[in-house]
């Protein structure tokens, strides 16, 4: 262990105790400072990393228990070891539950403080080490930002980064929140496009008057209202890749417009008389079947055709499981980033029902989840009440014999009453988008 | 050429030194440090050191006085006493040191003891004082504790650690030793 890299702050109101105590530990070469009160060790704490504290618990003014919770919020890595000569019950079970790692009751023999500090560093050690492991775990079982050790993902990736490499129109397949756009990022990341912009449109969201505009842009003039020139998202994600999502969603028209585009590699503003040529790699995404809509004649099959060059198929989140808990792992990481709160992660109760639950929203939902709950959780653990989601509810249907098709209908109807039929407060609970949950509400034919 | 400046060895116990105590502490200073060694006249220890609570002597407060009357040609000093020592967070101290300062104390209290609180043989009581008198002063020097357990820097929290201690600095404290000294030479 390098001892003269393990920096540790000693926090006394006591001159003769940081004196005598700064000296002791100075022997066995850490590298140690003072601060006489606990208003100084807080602002020691803002401005450099300490790998641990040792703090009196009663001091005039900020007590030992105050620079404890300042510490988990500033340097939640650092170890703080409350040390006082009047020992409480009370205070010890505070101190702990706050986050401490031990609780001194001066004097100590030299031995226990010199075995206490010699395991602590060794946990900080391991403790480095295994991140350094999770990172090199993550790499493995990652392309780009997106995580997956599944087989089926894998497998996923493996296509992916094929695709990367070359040209060609890419088809990406899933249900609603698998991780669509993540993906098409991902490839436009790996590709040689990267130094290019990314830019992505949802077709579902707009009417199709917009939605063309949008996608090819404007002239002045060219309809009410266009009163200047617009580029549109072709032009705009010139040399870089266009991600098209909803793409089942077009119109008759517009899919008519997207296949010359696509084909002659150049297209018109609306009302304008230019061919604009256009360098653009196209990356679509449905959640529909689009050999159905084929079929029905709701899409055209040439269109089809000159996006399905390389088609990739994201599975659902149910089918595959063994990702929750490094999903769950990497968001509540991310979550503790954002919200500055200090959770450790989920308890084995959660992570069973988490593991368990059929994810209707795939991944997007877990993740809804695990936001609301980061807000909601009163500890350092996330618990199964904290998820807001039926946890008897899901392990009742484990063995039951309703259809995968019946449970998403009761439990999207049973969203939708929880929030008064409002569709946006909905698809956000379900962790879904809103278009996707008008789609539920028209194939369940629910009511309010 | 510049003054010579010798380590000093004190003595401020309660009563006198044994008999030829400080002249192998002296002796041994000079060996394993090679610099010049003097015995200073003895002095009884600051009253205000004792801790009636604990029944004890702070170790810091006893350095703190033993540095405010010293030799002008002392380069360092080594107060040596027979107070039970002590530091507030810990329940004794063999000693104390400046990390590369001027002073250090040394108890012989506790090292007269052996584990079970037993006086032990005088022979091995002296071999503990003349060990932990190069351990402190080894600090001085800017030594700080060494990984092997051999090493005479190395942390004695038990008696039974300064008895497996040996009486020298090991071979990597010693290069670091010439190098601290060349430092503080320049």
């Amino acid at each position: 262990m390098n001892k003269k890299k393990t920096r540790i702050l000693v926090v006394d109101d006591e001159e003769i105790v940081r004196e005598s105590l700064c000296a002791w530990l100075q022997e066995d070469g850490y590298s140690v400072e003072v601060a006489p009160n606990g208003g100084v060790a807080i602002e020691r704490m803002k401005s450099e990393p300490w790998a641990i504290l040792l703090v009196d618990l009663k001091m005039p003014g900020i007590d030992g228990l105050q620079v404890l919770e300042e510490a988990r919020k500033l340097q939640p890595d650092a170890f703080v070891i409350i040390m006082t000569a009047y020992a409480t019950v009370d205070t010890a079970v505070k101190a702990i539950k706050i986050g401490a790692y031990d609780y001194l009751v001066k004097p100590l023999r030299p031995e226990e403080l010199s075995s206490m500090l010699e395991r602590l560093i060794a946990q900080q050690e391991l403790m480095r080490e295994n991140l350094l492991l999770k990172k090199a775990l993550k790499r493995q079982y990652s392309f780009q930002n997106f995580l997956s050790k599944s087989k089926k993902v894998q497998d996923v990736f493996d296509v992916a980064k094929a695709a990367a490499d070359s040209a060609s129109t890419i088809l990406v397949l899933g249900e609603s929140g698998t991780g669509k756009e993540l993906l098409a990022r991902a490839i436009h990341e790996e590709s040689p496009r990267r130094t290019g912009p990314f830019v992505a449109v949802s077709c579902a969201a707009l009417t199709e008057s917009l939605l063309e505009s949008e996608l090819f842009g404007h002239e002045k003039g060219a309809f009410t209202g266009a009163a200047s020139q617009k580029r549109g998202k072709f032009e705009q994600a010139q040399g870089g890749t266009l991600f098209l999502d909803e793409i089942g969603d077009i119109s008759p028209k517009l899919q008519v417009d997207l296949l010359r585009a696509l084909e002659e590699r150049r297209f018109y503003r609306v009302g304008g008389s230019e061919p604009i040529d256009v360098d653009v790699r196209i990356i679509a995404a449905t959640n529909r079947d689009l050999k159905k809509a084929i079929d029905e004649g709701t899409f055209r099959d040439d269109l089809y055709y000159r996006l399905n060059v390389i088609a990739i198929t994201l599975p659902p989140l149910r089918e595959r499981k063994e990702d929750i808990p490094m999903l769950v792992e990497h968001f509540v990481e991310q979550l503790c980033v954002e919200t500055g709160k200090r959770i450790e992660g989920v308890s084995t109760e959660t992570m069973d029902f988490l593991v368990g639950y059929d994810w209707p929203g795939n991944v997007r939902e877990l993740k809804n989840v695990l936001e609301r709950a980061a807000v909601l959780v009163k500890g350092p653990i996330i618990e199964p009440d904290d998820l807001g989601l039926p946890v008897t509810g899901a392990s009742d249907t484990e063995g039951s014999t309703e259809s995968l098709r019946e449970m998403e209908r009761r439990h999207i109807l049973k969203v939708l009453n929880e929030q008064s039929w409002n569709v946006t407060r909905s698809a956000q609970a379900l962790g879904i988008d809103r278009v996707t949950l008008y789609h539920k509400i028209k194939k369940y034919d629910l009511r309010e | 050429m510049g003054s010579v400046s010798y380590v000093y060895l004190q003595w401020i116990g309660h009563g006198g030194p044994e008999e030829g105590m400080l002249e192998d502490v002296k002796d041994h200073t000079q060996s394993v440090f090679r610099v010049p060694a003097r015995i200073a006249e003895a002095k009884e220890g600051p009253a205000d050191a004792f801790d009636p609570v604990r029944g004890q002597y702070s170790s810091t407060k006893i350095l703190r006085w033993v540095l405010r009357d010293v030799p002008a040609d002392a380069g360092k000093i080594v107060a040596i006493t027979d107070n039970d020592l002590f530091i507030p967070v810990l329940t004794f101290v063999f000693g104390e040191a400046q990390l590369g300062g001027k002073g250090a104390v040394v108890s012989t209290a506790r090292l007269r003891l052996d584990f079970n609180g037993h006086p032990s043989p005088p022979r091995l009581f002296r071999a503990r004082l003349l060990k932990e008198c190069m351990h402190e002063l080894g600090h001085t020097f800017g030594l700080t504790h060494c990984i092997s357990s051999r090493c005479v820097m190395s942390r004695a929290n038990t008696v039974r650690d300064v008895d497996g201690k040996d009486w020298s600095l090991c071979r990597d404290c010693k290069r670091l030793l010439v190098e601290l000294q060349r430092r503080q030479d320049n």
